[in-house]
């Protein structure tokens, strides 16, 4: 199947709301791979972050919010560290879980988690899986 | 020397070994931890889009504390708040209109924040105050050859702007390490991220990257981690369990908060260091090196 | 008997390690006619050469072999070094135990050293007979050639004539310019081209010392380094250059309207016509092939309008003799015809067009002002699709070489017409984004980050008209994608080839090019700039496929070694060349037909052969070919041959 590339792929609303959320340039990211080289969260990842960077710059809404790979980053800023380009992937990354949790979708139910959890792990852990994962 | 004190949720509960050899360690080295008054979560993470503006109430209302209480300079011992305030503090430093925004959001405080206070983490007022050469000058009872491998995880070093030391080649840890006479073992995933709040619905995801990090440190020779996070120390220390449920090859290795080791060196108390609240024991490594005491 | 020294060299271990060195100095130092023999470990350094200095004086030497590297690396080294203590240069010779002997059998020491000594031998055998020759001298003519008025040949000519030389510039156009005058602005610093080079022109046009030469071409050259006569056409413009104030009625009036070639085929121009406005020299030609009064024999519209009286009908091509000591040629280049793609569309698409066509659509000055109206239906093209490496790196249809600077004007254009139409797209499928220069890559990354172009990896593999629309089929390798893109106009950045005629030029003043038929450098990295004939230089996209910056530094480089040769008033010619014994010539003419340079011809009255010894290069075919034997290459002739030959052969 051939993917059909138009103006509307590359001036999509959703092109605009990941930039205005992120406030970074998409176009700034030149592929060159080193953030998903780096990442340690890659083996888990359905798609590269470089692979989700170049997925929004074609304007492929569904599949980027649709993955995997936005939720498992765990905002280590690795790859922002690294980035020849200055692009803030970390920021681009929770911008798309943003996107899907301002719908009031959650990517995880708080009331799903168990009291044995609750109970086992810390408080930081709790609170910020709650922020990176519930709207 | 007196300094603002944030203790953040999880040193209040299950990280008193972490606050308990903190503020024991720090009152020895004639430095005093004032906890500021009503202080509040952090959030824990700093928000990354640029229109949420609601999620940095939360650090700035910290500051505002203490600057009511007229200090200048806050300290965090947890990896997590000290970004989170930080990258907060730094935001409405820079951003006249954000600040003006969140100052409008609360109103019903009594002070305006202006970006007055700063925000530090521990290990710099070790590192810039106190000086590793004077911690060096003042220990008692020198950890020798005890060789333990720093851990800094993410939000110690991470992004650059708020970061205590290089991101990359970080010798903070180290350093620190030297000056109370135990080895600093170096491996090269001592900046790698341990999958952090993942630890709630995807152990499988911690367990195979903490597995990969303290697998690393032992083959080169470690006895030990020493760490800043209660997050961190959670994946790398409670979750050693499921780790050894999943490989078994996986030995097992005590995991340290950097204010354990400095008490302990300190000639303080063993007590203060509250090895009871970690998971793998500690203590037969230390008597093993006759650090502590028998039982 | 001969009283010859023999030094070899250990080349550290480049030669001991293999060859057994100083085994064969002791072994030589016995060899007949030799007074002294020794080894050193380099004999290329100063020490080494002092010690040959030493021995020739102590020794009262009469020849020097040199056992050490290939000659092209140190003879003249070591003919310098003989030379300062009164030995003549070519009574010193070099054999060759590097590269011919030690580098190639590593494997086999001893009998590594046992052909070395052979190599030694029989380069003694030559030097016992060895003439003690004087370099000629010839006089130079202290005037250049220019071929090709484009930036290279502009600059060149400017910088020789400003350093007080007369220059004779031939451009085959009625103006100089070039290429350079049709772009729009100019990576990567976007400055309006004709803005920078209409200056450099005019100084062209008005300079004392530069003939400028435009509408005619190089006919014939004949002669050597510093002596060239150069014979050249004027073509006839049907205009009398000389009444002409360049008014322009004349252009006004024709009737005829054929398509512009300047402005690529988008607009149309008169049968009598000037190239651009700012043309130097500003004087129309008459275009036969299509002038009513030519074809149909009735109009002179413009003849009517030309007050001067300008316009010559009758004018016939004129042909100018010119006496060079040096050439430059600088013909440039042209695109390749995207005609012969046909997978994208064989040219057949107007909205299909080259990188020159959209330069002129983008051009201020252009025909559209610079706003790009499509070709088909004059609409303003809202997705625009460039195409980079088209009919580059394809060594399988077209040329294998890289273009070089697509990649740079394909990111200028693509960000000049996102100027133009704020709101389009521009998307450029590339293989790899060549920006090699200063400032290229910064200047790509505003284009992507500021125009918002978007790249996609990858070759198109077909372009078809869907309605008003061409559909582009490409891939984004990046994420394993096809991709299908319904563009409005698309721009092929076809691959750059020599000038059309550069071909027959360069047969015409002998010089080598390469498969493609641009022009060969002495040296790819030593010698850039010269020819591999003495006396031609190159400038320009004419050698290689180049960008503005560097096609001028390259015309400077050829300027400065054209002065450099002009700074001499003698030049001196190797004496290693044929020479004839007349007593044994029969007149066969073997020799003239073989010669590559035309150093040979037959005396009119005795029908014998004669050498030029200024053009002979010495490169030998002649004393090959010659059936009688009386063709003799200076110390390489026949005995000295032999007694090579017998050196080595002998057990
Ligand atoms: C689409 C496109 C865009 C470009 N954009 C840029 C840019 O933005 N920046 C940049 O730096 N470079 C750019 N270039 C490259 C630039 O055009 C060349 O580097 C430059 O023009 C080369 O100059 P030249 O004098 O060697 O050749 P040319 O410009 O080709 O000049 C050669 C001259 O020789 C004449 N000639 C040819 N044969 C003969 C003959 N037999 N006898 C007499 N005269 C002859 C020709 O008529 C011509 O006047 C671009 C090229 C293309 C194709
Ligand atoms: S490291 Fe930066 S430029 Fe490279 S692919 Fe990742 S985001 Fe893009
Ligand atoms: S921030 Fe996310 S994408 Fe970047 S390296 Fe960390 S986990 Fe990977
Ligand atoms: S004579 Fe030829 S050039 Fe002159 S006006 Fe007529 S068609 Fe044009
Ligand atoms: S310069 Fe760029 S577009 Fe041109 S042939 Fe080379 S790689 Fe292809």
């Amino acid at each position: 199947m051939r993917t059909e590339i138009s103006i509307k792929n590359t001036k999509s609303k959703f092109l605009d709301k990941v930039e205005e959320l992120s406030g970074e340039n998409i176009y700034a990211c030149y592929q060159c791979g080193k953030c998903s080289a780096g990442c340690p969260s890659i083996s888990e990842m359905d798609i590269s972050p470089n692979e989700i960077i170049r997925l929004v710059q074609l304007g492929e809404e569904k599949e980027v919010l649709n993955s995997k790979a936005i939720w498992i980053c765990a905002s280590c800023f690795t790859c922002v560290t690294r980035c020849p380009k200055g692009v803030d992937l970390a920021k681009i990354m929770e911008s798309l879980r943003q996107i899907t949790l301002r719908k009031n979708v959650d990517y995880v139910n708080p009331l799903s988690i168990s009291k044995e959890v609750l109970s086992q792990v810390p408080q930081i852990a709790l609170v910020s899986s709650l922020r990176k994962f519930s709207s | 020397m007196k300094i603002s004190y944030f203790p953040g949720c999880t040193l209040k509960t299950m990280a008193k070994n972490f606050e308990d050899s903190a503020l024991a360690s720090l009152s020895s080295l004639d430095i005093e931890m004032k906890e500021f008054k009503r202080w509040n979560c952090c959030g824990t993470v700093y928000s990354l889009t640029s229109d949420d503006l609601i999620h940095q109430v939360a650090p700035i209302r910290n500051l505002i504390r203490v600057k009511e209480e007229k200090d200048t300079r806050v300290v965090t011992l947890c990896s997590m708040c000290y970004n989170t305030l930080k990258r907060a503090n730094k935001l409405v430093k820079e951003d006249s209109e954000k600040l003006d925004k969140l100052n409008n959001l609360m109103d019903r405080e009594d002070v305006k924040y202006n970006g007055e206070v700063e925000v530090l983490h521990l290990l710099e007022i070790l590192k810039n105050e106190v000086g590793f050469s004077q911690i060096a000058k003042k220990i008692k009872i020198p950890l020798k050859g005890l060789k333990v491998a720093p851990y800094y995880g993410c939000l110690l070093l991470r992004p650059p702007e708020v970061g205590i030391d290089d991101p990359e080649r970080p010798t903070i840890l180290k350093d620190f390490l030297g000056s109370v006479g135990a080895e600093a073992i170096d491996y090269p995933y001592e900046t790698e991220c341990c999958a952090s709040y993942h630890t709630v619905v995807n152990v499988d995801l911690v367990v195979e990257r903490a597995y990969d990090i303290l697998n690393s440190a032992i083959n080169r020779g470690a006895e030990a981690i020493v760490l800043s996070c209660p997050l961190c120390d959670f994946n790398l220390d409670n979750r050693q369990k499921e780790i050894k449920e999943k490989f078994s090859d996986f030995k097992g290795i005590p995991i340290f908060y950097f204010t354990q080791l400095l008490a302990l060196s300190l000639g303080l108390d063993e007590k203060v260091c509250r090895f009871e609240l970690n998971f793998v024991d500690p203590r037969p490594l230390l008597r093993s090196k006759h650090l502590i005491g028998e039982v | 008997m001969s009283r010859i020294g023999v030094f070899v060299c250990h080349c550290g271990l480049n030669i001991a390690g293999t060859v057994d060195v100083e085994k064969i100095a002791k072994l030589i130092s016995d060899y007949p006619g030799v007074v002294y023999a020794t080894d050193y470990m380099y004999m290329c350094s100063d020490p080494g050469q002092d010690m040959i200095k030493e021995v020739v004086k102590e020794k009262n030497l009469d020849g020097v072999v040199v056992a050490a590297c290939s000659p092209t690396m140190h003879e003249t080294t070591f003919r310098n070094t003989v030379a300062s203590v009164g030995l003549n240069p070519y009574r010193c010779e070099i054999a060759n135990i590097r590269e011919q002997c030690s580098w190639v059998h590593q494997e086999n020491k001893k009998k590594a050293t046992e052909k070395a000594v052979k190599i030694i031998e029989a380069i003694i055998e030559k030097l016992k007979l060895d003439k003690s020759l004087i370099p000629l001298s010839v006089p130079i003519t202290k005037r250049a050639l220019v071929i090709g008025g484009g930036i290279a040949g502009i600059q060149a000519s400017l910088d020789i004539a400003d350093s007080g030389y007369e220059v004779v510039l031939v451009e085959k156009n009625q103006s100089i310019g070039g290429h350079m005058l049709q772009l729009s602005e100019t990576f990567p610093t976007l400055d309006c081209p004709q803005c920078i080079a209409t200056p450099k022109m005019v100084q062209v046009g008005q300079h004392p010392k530069i003939k400028l030469l435009a509408y005619s071409e190089v006919e014939e050259v004949s002669g050597y380094v510093g002596n060239f006569k150069v014979k050249i056409r004027r073509k006839a413009a049907f205009v009398d250059w000389d009444r002409c104030t360049g008014c322009g009625l004349c252009m006004e009036k024709c009737p005829v309207r054929v398509p512009s070639e300047f402005d690529e085929l988008l607009s149309k121009r008169k049968a009598i016509y000037t190239l651009f406005p700012q043309a130097v020299p500003n004087k129309p030609v008459i275009d036969a092939d299509n002038c009513i009064y030519f074809t149909k024999g009735k109009c002179r519209a413009c003849e009517k309008n030309c007050s001067v009286k300008a316009i010559d009908f009758e004018q016939k091509d004129t042909f100018v003799e010119e006496d060079i000591g040096a050439i430059i040629v600088a013909t440039g280049y042209d695109l390749m015809n995207k005609a012969e793609i046909s997978e994208y569309g064989s040219g057949e698409y107007e909205d299909v067009i080259d990188g020159l066509q959209i330069e002129r659509l983008l051009c201020p000055s252009g025909p559209t002002g610079g706003i790009p109206y499509r070709p088909s239906d004059g609409k303003i093209p809202k997705e625009v699709v460039f195409i980079q490496c088209v009919g580059s790196r394809d060594p399988e249809h077209y040329y294998p070489y890289c273009s070089k600077i697509c990649c740079m004007y394909t990111v200028k254009q693509a960000m000049l017409y996102k100027h133009a139409v704020p709101d389009g797209q521009a998307y450029v499928f590339y293989m790899d984004i060549r920006c090699n220069g200063k400032g290229y890559e910064e200047f790509l990354q505003r284009g992507i980050e500021e125009d918002r172009i978007l790249y996609l990896r990858g070759r198109v593999s077909k372009v078809f008209k869907d309605r008003d629309k061409i559909k582009v089929w490409g891939a984004d390798t990046l994420t394993g994608r096809k991709i299908e893109i319904s563009a409005d106009m698309v721009v092929l950045a076809t691959a750059m080839i020599p000038s059309k005629g550069a071909k027959k030029i360069a047969e015409k003043l002998r010089l080598a090019t390469d498969d493609y038929s641009f022009l060969t450098e002495a040296h790819p990295k030593l010698r850039p700039v010269e020819s591999l004939t003495a006396g031609y230089f190159l400038a320009g996209a004419a050698q290689g496929p180049k960008d503005i910056p560097e096609t001028v530094a390259q015309a400077s480089g050829a300027a400065s070694k054209v002065l450099s040769l002009f700074s001499k008033d003698e030049l001196s010619h190797e004496p290693i060349i044929a020479s004839v014994d007349e007593e044994v010539c029969v007149g066969c003419g073997s020799c003239v037909s073989i010669c590559a340079y035309e150093a040979i011809e037959l005396d009119s009255l005795t029908k014998k052969a004669r050498v030029n010894p200024a053009i002979c290069e010495g490169c030998g075919a002649c004393s090959a070919a010659c059936p009688s034997g009386a063709m003799q290459q200076n110390n390489f002739n026949k005995r000295q041959i032999l007694e090579m030959v017998d050196a080595f052969t002998k057990d």
